[in-house]
């Protein structure tokens, strides 16, 4: 399963030989897998498989679960992102997230992404959260759709904005890794298009992780793909040769279609 | 290997046995064209000749219906990994036998050609020739159809024997050629005939290395493969 070529050269995360127990079952079972920047890596198994739960391990999601345990070593630049010493809501702040459902505060437009920034002290200034929410805003290719409504509530946005809008949130505290759980299920085509062409751009400047069950956007957005069936890490390898073709069986009966 | 042929949607199933049942009728009309072509040579037979002609037509029309439906299943059904692979092998495979189903039409357009040369000693040795290449063809479909992988690398193995048959009528038409100069036209017609099976045997190479593809999801190395064939013209320049 390791090659060579398959090494990332300076890895964002670090996760080796997790276990994921709800209560007494079992979600993970010993994964290890590395995040790079350069790189969107992409997990993809059927529902149950344990694809979001490992997500949500990586910016201890699951800490909000309280029957969830987690177990081995998941590394943020070289820290223990379990360790005591964590501040877990820094944690998120590095490490941010955007849900299957868009999820927008019930706020302005301005406000939801300028709130993050705010309350993590990075907007000293009106003038510097204006900046920093408009460059948030830009990235997430949504300014010149909203750039003249920023009072508006961020609920009245169409699905697909309101999606770019929660990016454009986990964006402006200027987080080092992006974790998607399913982002684009919730949109039609279109919207869907243009989320991956955001995963497009902002490629290299963030580690973005994206669970996703639509097989063709895995292989449209990422460079690295794992599989994940029953817990378990089947393959980890180029998104290249995952599709086109598949060292394991379980890989390919899953993504030709053959799976159950 | 065992066909592996049960996706959730059946409809897909349904699609890609239609693809291989159209591949076999395919490959089975060119396999009988190549035999039916050389009789009606041996025999001087015009009628079965003319019949080769007429039928490849038929391969044309099947060879556009499977790249059709390939380009049908694709669009639909996204197909991935060994799925796709066969897509991708099934419209370069119909293209090779068609290619083989035009080099019979070739050697039937011959026979009228050549009634006065039912003598030459080089016609059993096609015949010979001819038999081989339609073995191969057949069984590098057959290979396509198992999804046989060794049986693939047999036959691109066995295209050796064609190169050699190859080589050895060509020293002995162009010997004939010298010792019986009336006869040059004809014998320049056996030369391509042999040329074009020999072709014949390339093409059921090609068709066996994308069979192996298709399997292994690996390119064929060339130490698997038989050697080059020694080449007409090279032989011309040694000769």
């Amino acid at each position: 399963m390791t090659q060579d070529d398959l090494t990332i050269a300076d890895p964002k995360m670090k996760a080796h030989g997790v276990n994921v127990f709800y209560g007494e079952k079992q979600a993970i079972k010993d994964v290890s897998i590395d995040v790079g920047t350069d790189l969107v890596t992409a997990f993809i198994g059927p529902s149950g498989c344990g694809k979001s739960t490992f997500l949500r391990s990586l910016n201890r999601m699951n800490d909000t679960v309280a029957s969830a345990r987690v177990t081995g070593q998941i590394e943020l630049d070289g820290d223990d992102i379990y360790a005591p010493s964590m501040d877990v809501v820094q944690l998120r702040a590095r490490v941010g997230m955007v849900f299957q459902k868009p999820n927008p505060f019930p706020k302005s437009i301005y406000d939801n992404v300028g709130y993050g920034p705010r309350i993590h002290g990075l907007a000293p200034s009106k003038a510097d959260l204006d900046v920093i929410v408009e460059r948030a805003l830009v990235r997430a290719g949504l300014w010149d759709e909203v750039k003249d409504r920023l009072g508006e509530s961020g609920t009245a946005l169409s699905g697909g904005q309101q999606q770019r809008l929660c990016i454009a949130r986990a964006i402006a505290v200027d987080p080092e890794v992006i974790l998607m759980d399913e982002p684009c299920s919730a949109l039609d085509p279109i919207a869907t298009a243009k989320i991956e062409e955001l995963i497009h751009e902002l490629r290299g400047k963030y580690a973005i992780v994206i669970v996703t069950h639509n097989m063709q956007q895995a292989a449209r957005v990422s460079q690295r793909t794992a599989f994940f069936h029953l817990g378990t890490l089947v393959e980890y390898g180029k998104t290249t040769d995952i599709f086109t073709n598949p060292k394991q069986e379980r890989t390919k009966d899953y993504i030709t279609g053959r799976y159950g | 290997m065992a066909v592996v042929n049960d996706h959730t949607v059946k409809a897909f199933d349904e699609d890609l046995n239609r693809l291989r049942g159209l591949i076999s009728e395919m490959g089975g009309r060119a396999e009988q064209a190549l035999l039916q072509a050389m009789t009606a040579l041996s025999k001087g037979d015009l009628d079965l000749a003319a019949q080769v002609v007429r039928d490849d037509k038929k391969i044309d029309a099947l060879e556009s219906e499977v790249e059709q439906l390939t380009v049908q299943t694709i669009a639909l059904r996204a197909p991935m990994a060994d799925d796709l692979r066969e897509m991708i092998a099934a419209l370069k495979i119909v293209s090779v036998v068609e290619r083989i189903g035009d080099y019979a039409k070739n050697i039937a357009k011959r026979v009228a050609l050549m009634d006065q040369t039912r003598s030459i000693e080089a016609i059993p040795v096609l015949m010979s020739m001819s038999s081989i290449v339609a073995e191969l063809v057949h069984d590098a479909l057959d290979s396509f159809a198992a999804r046989d992988a060794e049986l693939a690398v047999r036959v691109t193995v066995r295209d050796k024997n064609v190169d050699d048959f190859y080589n050895s009528i060509f020293r002995t038409l162009v010997t004939f050629m010298m010792e019986n100069p009336k006869y040059i036209t004809e014998s320049a017609h056996l030369l391509f005939v042999a040329k074009n099976l020999e072709r014949m045997g390339d093409h059921a190479t090609n068709i066996a290395e994308m069979v192996y593809y298709v399997v292994t999801g690996d390119h064929m190395e060339e130490r698997e493969r038989g050697e080059q064939p020694e080449d007409g013209a090279a032989e011309q320049e040694q000769g």
